[in-house]
């Protein structure tokens, strides 16, 4: 390896290795600076790459939520009427949008699980570039599947033309990057502390999978001016209005319908609302996400 | 059979230690790991921390690669202290005992990854990333998947990774797990090139022949350094011969031997050891001693085991 420490070599010169004879002598050794940016763009390409490695898991991200919206779609539309007289396959259509985020942002930060099982993490976290890159990298990444898989079902459903072609999808687009992103957050929020897939799939049907189906995905929150509200209407309405998807789901189904077809019944609250609520969302996620990541673990290491 | 220090080696051996570690205690809850670490480790060589499982190495391992936080005591790594973790980490290279490799990517795709990590693009990143696969014979592999390859070749991989951003200081945990004979034989050449090129390298093991070839080691046990030298010097310092018995009673046994003969002996299990300069003189002498009650004995010239044993008290368990 006498290259490494050659003269003509332009990148020995930028770093060189030290001497025979004075390997830590006084003149200071100069690393390449390691970028926390560059590192953080390198691992949501790895994400990137990985997924598109694994043809079983591109199939399902794409089938799943197609099967689910058509099924339930077709199967519950004889039992359902939406208070603005949709369809139930209209009604659900933006459910099944924040579904397919939801799980793609699941299966992308459940591989932090993966990655510190096989190794590949413990390399990375004695890296010259603190953790924060490890966040952005697979927020970013993760995020971005999940935005394009939902771009691609979205332009299913207007082939279909469930939903007309309108101006409101581009706003719907910088939404559901705003909903990846919350949802790569909170991912990565139960992914970190964790030791075992098990232990993912246990919060995620106790804890996301609630947060889906109580957000108006599946049913309507319960509206007061209809009638009043029994116990049990009043405190799933309470949920629901807590829960943070809920406002981005609402905003989906008003920029899908136009105004007159997306009746206010459906709609919990104004654009400003669902907005503010989504952004506050994506930032609490993330920055919780961070602060949970900071500091070593026993987790970080592989037996 | 010790390697010896070669000349190149001997030239870049300094007094400036690659890493001190001094006064090193941890613990894991209740749990002991590290009782009192002192260990100085020249820079420019082989050098082994030596022990079984449970012994502290790894953990020792873990503090000075920055994987974990120091409780107590200090490490220095090529002059600077373990609590400027970046800085440290700029200036290790480290190959883990678990694979660090990711398995869906090509040999390019993780060193480029390694690269991005630790600062290096564009130009410098092609040519240093030819640099180590050319010298770790992996240039006619880069296009291949990773999770086809052989672990032998794995392992390679994840040198080359550790070796990409010119480390002072390349850790290695348990480098032979999972490699065959061969592959073990093309680790240590590598090695080799590698104190040759100025770089030190220190790895955990607890094998014994692993051991053998290094240039300095350090016999850990229960949290501690037992001793340090060279596998030449520590296994002289038990002398030139060993008898080592398997009798009935070994308790008695040693009383007898020792009060009649005069002889220092070691229990060690059911195992009785005795240290001496002419052991084939002994071996009829005890076994008239001791009769029937004598199940073997056997000579040879003390190993690293014995030594560990000597130094220890304890057989050497993993």
């Amino acid at each position: 390896m006498s290259a490494l420490t050659s003269p003509t070599d332009p990148a020995s010169q930028a770093s060189p290795v030290p001497k025979a004879g004075d390997p830590l002598s006084p003149q200071p050794w100069e690393p390449a600076v390691a970028s926390g940016w560059g590192a953080a763009w390198m691992l949501a390409r790895r994400e990137w790459t990985r997924f598109f490695r694994q043809r079983n898991r591109v199939t399902a991200a794409v089938l799943q939520p197609l099967l689910f919206w058509l099924l339930f779609g077709t199967g519950l539309s004889g039992s359902f009427v939406a208070p603005d007289g949709q369809d139930f396959l209209q009604f659900f259509l933006p459910g099944t949008i924040a579904l397919i985020v939801l799980f793609t942002a699941i299966f992308a930060t459940i591989s932090v699980i993966e990655d510190r099982r096989e190794g590949f993490m413990q390399a990375v976290l004695v890296a010259p570039v603190g953790r924060w890159p490890v966040l952005v990298g697979k927020v970013v990444g993760g995020s971005a599947i999940a935005w394009v898989q939902a771009v691609f079902f979205l332009s299913l459903v207007l082939v279909t033309q469930t939903v007309p072609l309108s101006w409101s999808l581009l706003p719907l687009l910088a939404l559901m990057a705003a909903l990846a992103v919350a949802m790569c957050g909170l991912g990565m929020i139960v992914a970190w502390p964790m030791d075992s897939t098990q232990g993912f799939h246990a919060i995620m049907m106790l804890g996301l999978m609630p947060m889906w189906l109580l957000s108006g995905t599946f049913f309507p929150v319960p509206a007061v001016a209809d009638q009043p509200l029994g116990w049990g209407q009043t405190l799933l309405r309470w949920i629901m209005q807590a829960n943070p998807l809920t406002y981005t789901v609402s905003e989906m189904r008003s920029l899908l319908y136009p105004p007159a077809v997306a009746d206010s019944a459906v709609l919990l609250t104004g654009s400003v609302v669902n907005w503010s609520v989504t952004f506050v969302f994506m930032l609490v996620t993330f920055l919780l996400a961070g602060w949970l990541m900071r500091g070593s673990r026993k987790v970080d290491w592989v037996a | 059979m010790t390697n010896p220090v070669s000349q190149t080696q001997q030239m870049i051996t300094t007094n400036a230690p690659a890493i001190s570690v001094e006064g090193v205690f941890h613990r894991y809850g209740q749990h002991e790991a590290l009782r009192g670490i002192d260990l100085q480790i020249p820079t420019g060589q082989i050098f082994a921390l030596l022990g079984p499982n449970g012994s502290g190495k790894t953990t020792l391992f873990r503090l000075i690669c920055t994987l974990m936080p120091l409780q107590c005591g200090s490490i220095r790594v090529a002059g600077a202290s373990v609590a400027q973790r970046l800085a440290v980490r700029q200036r290790i290279g480290i190959v883990f005992q678990a694979p660090s490799l990711d398995k869906k990517l090509t040999v390019d795709e993780n060193i480029a990854c390694q690269a991005a990590l630790y600062g290096l693009s564009g130009a410098e990143l092609r040519s240093r990333r030819d640099e180590v696969l050319g010298m770790l014979n992996l240039i006619d592999r880069r296009h291949e998947l990773c999770e086809r390859l052989s672990g032998g070749l794995k392992r390679r991989v994840e040198l080359a990774k550790g070796l990409l951003h010119r480390p002072q200081v390349l850790l290695l945990d348990e480098p032979s797990t999972g490699l065959d004979p061969t592959a073990r034989l093309d680790l240590w050449v590598a090695l080799r090139q590698m104190v040759a090129d100025g770089i030190t390298v220190v790895l955990t093991t607890h094998l014994f022949e692993e051991a053998d070839k290094a240039d300095t080691l350090a016999i850990m046990d229960c949290g501690q350094v037992v001793s340090v030298g060279t596998p030449a010097s520590l296994r002289l310092e038990l002398g030139e011969g060993l008898i080592m018995l398997q009798t009935e009673q070994p308790e008695e046994a040693a009383l007898s031997l020792q009060s009649h003969f005069d002889l220092q002996v070691q229990q060690v299990g059911q195992q009785l050891r005795i240290q001496t300069p002419q052991p084939v003189q002994w071996v009829s002498r005890i076994a008239d001693h001791l009769g029937d009650s004598l199940h073997s004995i056997t000579v040879g010239r003390p190993g690293l085991e014995d030594v560990f044993v000597a130094k220890t008290g304890n057989p050497f368990c993993n």
